[in-house]
């Protein structure tokens, strides 16, 4: 397999150069601090061919960056890489498909969990890992998580970006109704939300079956109380004072919410916010910048400000980010030339243009790129620089496994606050149906 | 040698010949293409979802069998009743208005009325425009902030404070959905229906009036029983889409608020694929089986019986 042959080892020589006239030439702007270590040994085989598939752009840069990076690898070292973009609810079962027949892709850029249902089909990555980390001021603490198997130090997946939540408010309105800033506190926090709905300029954050914003709002609540779906055993944890605590907290809310939350999916709360509908919603960077982007928007996004959610728990916003993870399966023909693509993409030449057009948007899991010029550019989007620092993830506290992702795809969580707060259900109620459903999913 | 010492010989015929004289062997030979295409399209992915069934497969992972498990918890599952009744709420309330108002139409297209072939082209447009473009076009019909409705309403006529609601609760949702496959459903009842009207002899017509037939009773005793065979094929088929209906759900409310607009489709999808529990999500498909099949006997048995059709004195 690590035969070196005349042609792979003349390609390794060639992208060796361009690296490394890269990184002499060392590009304006773009001062990523950066350990001197070895790159991996990794000879491209002979005639290698590579086929990607990777989620598919929110913005546009994100395709054109991607592909721009992946015709310099293509250059550097002559492997022909075919990338496909695929619909993002589509990555899954594609995935699937490879993994079960053992052909299809050779690298799939996928979503969090999605390595961790295949752990034993898939490459270690270890030492890529290692020298990335090493190399650019080391892991963030979720792509950690995500990257590694749980429980362990062995790392399966390559996480390439989290795209994160913040609190997006509007300075203004928060300021009318006499608050300087979002407080953390959650009693005061509601205090400021039952304010704004007085004022007229009602929150919003969705409760409907939203994949990212319904979910993002369950969790916050249910993390910011101190409860969690299952422990860190995996065994159903939910029936828990902290959770009716979070269901109590999360009807008063709601009170103050626009009307029409529980209908709302993902663009719902994108809409009214730019609309000037809502003050306060829990949002990616998007909504600013769709605001900022817009000449007939740009007051909104002038008074726009971000923060992490409130209700922090010692410390750790309770907050988790939707994770690009990257991985190679074992049935690829061509390992090294794999994850030669994959270190290839990660290494700041390639890695910060993408990073900087995206607007931050898939937010670096690696420290080093704090410096990028990308979180330089607007100091108000720094609260999503932070994304791979949140301590909680997809199904905390236990592990990451398909268990963990059936129940934010089912709205689990989701379904019992909208129960709640619509007044369906009483806390206990809402709390025991979830655990059913729970236990069902967990099997335990 | 001349022709009167010529004695035909007639070769016995070979095997290969004498076996595709065979009509047995013909038969199956000429059945085989269309019988590999009903097991390898139809038959396989059937058996197989029946087979999943009833497997603990996730996603990535082939279950092993559990037999009945999986029913077992869809029973006690709150989710899974409401959306079997939904289901059947949401067939049965979308058929009866899409049957009435389609008929209606058909009646009054049947008439000669001018830009007869334009307006006809124009009532499919519901029909043509894909289904997820519609569904669309609802959601925002049907947003809580930016509804179309409401604007009118609220702001254009001054008849309510605020703005409508349409998703955010459980029977509201519900009647909306509703209303935007009665939309949806339609033209296909209307030009299919229309199609029958035109079969029928105008002389039917002119015979009854002249015997002096109201309106109501041509239609009653004309136009109904001779309808009755294609109504019976359309109800069929509107009665399984309806019944199957994915789109529409998915693309609107996704099964909200509080999962009350779940069909068995979406939930069966949402089980199975996003939330990777194959054999769940393959029992609730499997559970639609039963109504499907009891919906299109009833129907096909009921509406296609002569008696029904043409009066019990004619059997």
């Amino acid at each position: 397999m690590d035969e070196i042959t005349r042609r792979g080892s003349l390609a390794l020589g060639a992208g060796a150069l361009a690296t490394a006239g890269l990184i002499g030439a060392r590009p304006a702007g773009a001062a990523i601090p950066v350990a001197d270590v070895p790159a991996p040994k990794q000879p491209i085989e002979a005639g290698a061919t590579l086929r990607v598939i990777r989620p598919t752009k929110f913005v546009d840069p994100d395709e054109t960056i991607w592909n721009a990076n992946t015709e310099k690898f293509t250059k550097a070292t002559g492997v022909p890489v075919r990338v496909d973009f695929v619909g993002w609810e589509d990555l899954r079962p594609q995935v699937a498909v490879a993994a079960r027949t053992g052909a299809g892709p050779d690298v799939v850029v996928g979503w969090a969990n999605d390595p961790h249902l295949y752990s034993d089909k898939i490459l270690d990555m270890t030492e890529l890992a290692t020298y990335l980390g090493k190399k650019y001021g080391g892991w963030g603490a979720l792509p950690q998580k995500y990257g590694k198997k749980f429980g362990s130090d062995t790392w399966i997946a390559l996480p390439m970006g989290c795209g994160g939540g913040a609190l997006v408010w509007r300075k203004s309105w928060v300021n009318e109704a006499g608050y300087s800033t979002v407080p953390d506190d959650l009693g005061k926090f509601l205090d400021l939300c039952q304010k704004l709905k007085k004022n007229g300029h009602p929150p919003g954050f969705a409760l409907g079956n939203a994949v990212g914003d319904g979910n993002g709002t369950a969790t916050w609540l249910l993390w910011a109380h101190g409860g969690y779906q299952v422990d860190d055993k995996g065994q159903v944890a939910i029936n828990r004072k902290e959770t009716i605590a979070a269901l109590k907290y999360g009807a008063e809310l709601y009170k103050t919410f626009i009307p029409g939350t529980l209908s709302w999916l993902d663009p719902s709360n994108n809409k009214a916010y730019i609309a000037e509908e809502i003050s306060l919603t829990q949002n990616g960077v998007s909504i600013y910048f769709v605001a900022k982007n817009d000449p007939k928007t740009a007051h909104v996004a002038a008074d726009t400000e971000h923060s992490r959610m409130p209700g922090s728990l010692n410390g750790k916003a309770p907050e988790a980010a939707n994770t690009l993870n990257a991985m190679v399966f074992k049935h690829t023909k061509f390992p090294n030339a794999a994850k030669e693509y994959l270190r290839f993409m990660m290494e700041a030449e390639q890695y910060d243009p993408w990073l900087t057009k995206c607007l931050g948007y898939w937010a670096h899991p690696l420290l080093a790129f704090d410096q990028s010029d990308c979180w330089k550019s607007d100091p108000k989007i720094i609260a999503y620089r932070d994304a791979q620092k949140m301590q909680f993830w997809d199904g905390y506290k236990g592990p990451i496994n398909a268990a963990a992702a059936a129940v934010s795809s089912e709205y689990v969580l989701v379904q019992m606050f909208a129960g709640v707060a619509s007044g369906q259900q009483t806390p206990e109620d809402g709390v025991k149906e979830a655990e059913r459903r729970l236990r069902r999913i967990y099997k335990s | 040698m001349d022709a009167s010492t010529w004695v035909p010989t007639r070769t016995p015929p070979n095997l290969l010949a004498r076996l595709f004289d065979y009509k047995p062997f013909l038969i199956c030979v000429c059945l085989a293409p269309a019988l590999g295409l009903l097991l390898v399209f139809l038959t396989y992915p059937l058996g197989l979802g029946i087979w999943l069934a009833f497997t603990d497969a996730e996603i990535g992972r082939s279950g092993s069998w559990v037999g009945l498990e999986n029913f077992d918890s869809l029973m006690e599952d709150r989710v899974f009743l409401n959306a079997v009744w939904f289901t059947v709420f949401y067939t049965a309330a979308a058929t009866v208005v899409k049957f009435a108002l389609g008929l209606w139409l058909a009646l009054l297209l049947n008439h000669h009325i001018p830009f007869k072939s334009i307006i006809r082209a124009i009532i499919l447009m519901p029909f043509i425009v894909p289904t997820v473009l519609s569904a669309i076009a609802f959601w925002w019909i049907y947003d809580p902030q930016f509804s179309i409705l409401s604007y009118v309403l609220v702001d254009v006529l001054h008849w309510r404070d605020t703005y409508i609601d349409f998703l955010g609760t459980p029977w509201a949702a519900r009647w909306s959905l509703i209303a935007a496959n009665i939309w949806r459903g339609i033209p296909f009842v209307a030009i299919t229906l229309l199609a029958g009207l035109q079969t029928i002899s105008p002389a039917l017509y002119e015979a009854a009036l002249l015997d002096g037939a109201s309106p109501w009773q041509r239609f009653r005793f004309v136009t109904t029983p001779l309808l009755m065979p294609i109504l019976a094929v359309v109800l069929t088929f509107s009665v399984l889409f309806t019944f199957t209906d994915f789109q529409l759900v998915y693309a609107i409310t996704r099964g909200g608020p509080i999962n009350s607009t779940h069909l068995m489709a979406t939930l069966a999808f949402q089980r199975g694929i996003p939330g990777s529990q194959l054999g769940e999500g393959a029992a609730i498909a499997v559970a639609m089986i039963p109504f499907l099949v009891l919906a299109t006997l009833l129907s096909y048995f009921a509406l296609a019986r002569r008696k029904w059709q043409q009066g019990p004195e004619n059997e």
